[in-house]
């Protein structure tokens, strides 16, 4: 029984990752349909921001994180009023095409900077270790990881359900032209979104660093994690990504653990089933 | 004064000033003989760039020409490739029959994957063909009893073509026969999208809605294309393996649906000589940069790519279309 319960809980503290760095996509492709490749490299750049604060400048873990939000948040915003806001209206192919090239160019330049090794940091000693409850061990650090997804979370629910700003992006989700009809700055709306998406990701990517190591290529490996959940949860619910990554975040972790052969096989196979059984992804409406 | 020609008022007669071959078609397909006399120390890289040029035409077919944005078309790419290897190494190495079993396995997988295919549109499916792309890769990598997994293929024997002709270290009989291959596909795709079934492709394209109420079919239309386009990737995938006797899981891998996007997006999606000009072009300067970090050549096809969609939307081709439009337009 204690393997069964550390395995789970081990599996929901990575989905708990994984919705923090994927529900910024899911809100911000629900609201202006844009496939936005790049999400991941903004969760890199948060990564980086912590590996370079901590390891050039000696800050703690801890301070780094504000930081990783905010570079990530703000990087965003530059990109989406440049380069993304002119393709709002154009195909799926244009859209793919200029952010996974976005993509290349963040792996690129990331190697250039800092190398192809993987990066190390040393987070606190108050965050190391494990809890031991009956036969099971829980490591310090993943329920940290919880706390923060699930207070994050709740914020973001509270936020969406009782303040103006969210009921404006929920209105902005649910019909955009509408939303514009009744005065609402549908533009102004979506470039806070992005940026509290990105920000959120690039939050994500930093507590990673210490579950799922860090190198150049991480934009790439966790875009498509991102993808499959975002497409599983379906596009715009917040609840959804939550779901999915939670379902992604065990499926992948109990499948490494009892059925190792299989390698990543399983939550494409879950991905495909889903999507074949609802094509608009478990609490898509569209 | 002498009134432009206007539209062919008939379809079929549309349709066959169409096919009519243009002068420069005719000057491109003699050009492409040039490296037998001109650059012989570069015919084998001139048959890698026909394989990718044949890859390229298959992709163009879907994505082009019936809308279908695929990000794991190396699936087909290495089920042709491994299905030669495979039965090469159980021995029977006749290349042409290689070729033939090759193509014909990626047009069962196609088949099979396209009833999934047809049902979807935008993200859902992108994240399909990428997942069953993914899915393929992994499956190629854990049954290493049977691909040898990371290793690659090993013990491809191939014989020699008709048995009379071998491979040369120059590549005199790899790009012979890939250059024929290629051009025998091209006619054939040619042939194919200016017939009716081309043009309700392109209809799909614009509203797959639509194209019922007028009578085409379009789930059943995009389940043949994508079978078509299929045949095509596993007969290049294929190719490889009869023309270079090495198979590996990088035919399989996500860089090399990347990379097939590339050329075609680069050339002109929807024409029919872009995904060979891409090809020809990104697979020289990949040849020319090769001496450079790998890391780093991915950061000028990032920026070619961010270039290409904000300043040419239809590639070099229909970038050389709007030039040549624009100066006809001037008095």
């Amino acid at each position: 029984m204690g393997p069964f319960v550390a395995v789970m809980f081990d599996g929901f503290a990575y989905g708990m990752l994984l919705f923090l760095i994927s529900v910024g996509l899911s809100v911000t492709l629900g609201m202006m349909n844009f496939v936005n490749l790049a999400h991941g490299a903004f969760a890199m750049l948060g990564a980086y921001v912590t590996v370079t604060l901590m390891n050039g400048y000696g800050w703690t873990f801890l301070a780094t994180l504000p930081f990783a939000f905010v570079v990530a948040g703000l990087a965003s915003v530059a990109f989406e009023q440049t380069l993304f806001r002119p393709l709002y209206r154009a195909s799926d192919l244009d859209q793919v095409l200029l952010t996974i090239g976005l993509v290349f160019m963040a792996v690129a330049a990331v190697a250039y900077v800092f190398g192809t090794e993987s990066q190390p940091i040393h987070i606190p000693d108050y965050l190391r270790g494990f809890v031991t409850v009956g036969t099971a061990n829980f490591a310090v650090y993943r329920i940290f990881l919880v706390a923060v997804a699930l207070v994050v979370s709740v914020l973001l629910i509270v936020g969406l359900e009782y303040t103006r700003f969210g009921a404006q992006i929920r209105a902005a989700v649910d019909n955009q032209r509408m939303a514009r009809g009744l005065g609402i700055d549908v533009d102004r709306v979506f470039a806070y979104t992005f940026a509290l998406g990105s920000g959120l990701a690039g939050l994500g990517g930093a507590l990673a660093i210490e579950v799922v190591g860090l190198d150049h290529s991480f934009a790439l490996i966790y875009l498509i994690v991102m993808l499959i959940i975002v497409s599983v949860g379906g596009l715009g619910s917040i609840s959804g990504s939550f779901v999915a990554a939670i379902v992604i975040g065990i499926s992948d972790t109990a499948g490494k653990y009892y059925f190792p052969y299989l390698g990543a096989f399983l939550i494409y196979l879950v991905m495909i089933a889903v999507l074949m059984w609802r094509p608009a992804g478990l609490f898509g409406r569209r | 004064m002498t009134a432009p020609p206007g539209p062919p008022s008939r379809p079929h007669e549309f349709l066959s000033a169409q096919v009519r071959w243009h002068p420069l078609e005719i000057a491109f397909w003699l050009a492409t003989l040039l490296p037998f006399y001109f650059f012989p120390s570069y015919l084998s890289l001139a048959s890698q760039i026909a394989i990718a040029a044949l890859f390229a035409l298959s992709l163009d077919l879907i994505l082009g020409y019936a809308g279908i944005v695929s990000l794991g078309h190396a699936a087909f790419f290495g089920m042709g490739a491994y299905t030669a290897g495979l039965v090469s190494k159980w021995g029977w190495g006749e290349p042409l029959s290689l070729l033939v079993i090759g193509a014909a396995a990626a047009g069962l997988l196609g088949y099979a994957t396209s009833f999934i295919i047809a049902r979807f549109r935008h993200l859902a499916l992108i994240m399909l063909t990428l997942g069953i792309g993914l899915l393929l890769l992994e499956a190629a990598n854990s049954a290493s009893w049977l691909t040898g997994g990371a290793d690659g293929l090993q013990g491809i024997a191939i014989w020699p073509i008709f048995n009379t002709f071998d491979y040369d270290l120059w590549g005199y009989t790899a790009y012979t026969l890939s250059l024929a291959v290629l051009f025998a596909v091209f006619v054939a795709t040619r042939r194919l999208i200016h017939s009716p079934f081309g043009l309700s492709l392109r209809g799909i394209r614009e509203n797959a809605m639509r194209m019922p109420a007028i009578g085409a079919p379009s789930e059943q239309h995009i389940r043949t294309v994508y079978t078509i386009s299929a045949v095509m990737a596993g007969l290049a995938g294929a190719m490889i393996a009869v023309t270079t006797s090495t198979v590996s899981l990088e035919t399989l891998s996500f860089e090399r649906s990347a990379d097939v996007l590339v050329m075609v997006v680069l050339g002109g999606a929807g024409r029919l000589y872009g995904g060979i000009v891409g090809s020809i072009i990104f697979m020289v300067a990949r040849d020319q940069f090769s001496g450079i970090n790998p890391q780093y050549w991915l950061f000028w096809i990032g920026l070619l790519l961010v270039l290409v969609v904000m300043f040419l939307p239809n590639g070099i081709l229909g970038g050389l279309a709007q030039l040549k439009w624009f100066r006809r337009s001037r008095p």
